[in-house]
């Protein structure tokens, strides 16, 4: 890694990653019970802003589809802020307008958002097993793409007061680009809408490749991830699968595979 | 009959809220699996990046722009790793070629 940057300035500012890196392994038990829910509340905050804005750019378009769809600018405000899920409510929308069954509309949300079960899965490791029954009820209100990302890469145990702090903020942002989306359309340039709508994609990449950075075995699982999910998308029969579930059959399989050939040894368990 | 808004979405945020509550309060002891830990652990590295890659590349309103979105997120997440600063970054990438090209 020094060997990368060695010269001129970015050496000083590796240094001082290290250090930050190696006070976090020292201190990192230690941090986790002395962090109240208060400060956890905060960093959710912090961390929730830069969701906040992608959600904000990206809910447009989520307003501008439910006002085609003959949904009125509440109704819309309302499913926003129930379901925080972007894929899932464009999936419902589609129901709606097609007038369709109850029924369908529990199992299309049931496929398209399956993903939320293996992250929920994630999170229930990730959380200290004594957490209080509230919390296992209250949390999982919280669990989007985004800040599921975000609370699988705090350090050590996650306290679900991150979530609420992310949430804090998140929320009201993806609610409001909702109903402004369905009251008067696009009030963004386009270019700065497209622009902005992949910010939430960088912060995929910025959760995900620290890590990968750090160790081989997520770096080699990242790239394969990557791959796999390109040929899925791109080669003709496999294409035919929405996205949704291609999502959630890469997961399970690619996860799997790397359980298997490379379980996590012991000081891996206590990160996660 | 026309079914109502409301309960179309009760259903919806229903069936959601429960996909995302069962594991939480159904898996409430730790995991001693090795595999299972495993699996868990690399669930979000796995489902993130199949969820950014290609469709960052998708997202904009060319291949190209979409690209450098997605390059210079990738250099920026290697040496820095903030996530404002990269969704920033990525998004200034896309907004530059966009008007470039």
């Amino acid at each position: 890694m020094c060997f990368f940057v060695r010269t001129g300035r970015k050496y000083v500012l590796t240094c001082g990653q290290c250090t930050v890196i190696m006070s976090f392994v020292g201190f990192k038990n230690q941090r986790s019970i002395m962090m109240s829910n208060r400060t956890w509340y905060g960093k959710g905050i912090k961390d929730g802003i830069p969701i906040a804005l992608g959600y904000f750019a990206v809910s447009f378009a989520m307003g501008i589809t439910a006002k085609e769809a003959g949904i009125t600018p509440l109704q819309a405000g309302c499913m926003s802020a129930v379901m925080l899920a972007s894929a899932g409510q464009f999936a419902a929308i589609q129901v709606i307008a097609a007038a369709d069954t109850l029924v369908q509309m529990a199992i299309t949300t049931l496929v398209i958002n399956l993903r939320y079960l293996l992250m929920s899965s994630s999170l229930s490791q990730k959380i200290d097993k004594k957490t209080h029954f509230i919390h296992r009820l209250l949390l999982p209100c919280f669990v989007t793409d985004e800040i599921f990302g975000i609370a699988s890469n705090v350090e050590g145990r996650l306290n679900p007061f991150y979530n609420y702090g992310a949430a804090t903020v998140a929320v009201p942002g993806w609610t409001l680009g909702t109903v402004l989306g369905a009251t008067v359309g696009a009030i963004l340039p386009e270019r700065v809408e497209t622009a902005l709508g992949v910010a939430l994609y960088g912060m995929f990449l910025a959760i995900i490749i620290p890590g990968a950075r750090k160790n081989k075995v997520l770096a080699v699982l990242v790239t394969v991830s990557m791959l796999l999910s390109f040929l899925c998308s791109e080669l003709p029969v496999l294409s035919g699968i929405s996205s949704s579930m291609r999502i959630i059959i890469l997961t399970v399989v690619i996860s799997a595979a790397a359980a298997l050939i490379r379980p996590i040894r012991e000081e891996e368990k206590q990160e996660s | 009959m026309e079914t109502n808004f409301y309960v179309y979405l009760l259903v919806a945020a229903g069936t959601l809220y429960l996909i995302r509550m069962l594991p939480l309060t159904l898996i409430r002891k730790g995991i001693k699996n090795k595999y299972i830990r495993s699996f868990l652990y690399y669930v979000p590295y796995v489902t993130l990046a199949v969820m950014t890659f290609p469709a960052i590349i998708y997202a904009t309103g060319s291949v190209w722009s979409g690209l450098a979105g997605f390059v210079v997120g990738l250099v920026l997440a290697f040496f820095d790793g903030n996530l404002f600063r990269v969704a920033i970054g990525a998004c200034l990438a896309v907004y530059l070629t966009e008007w470039l090209v």
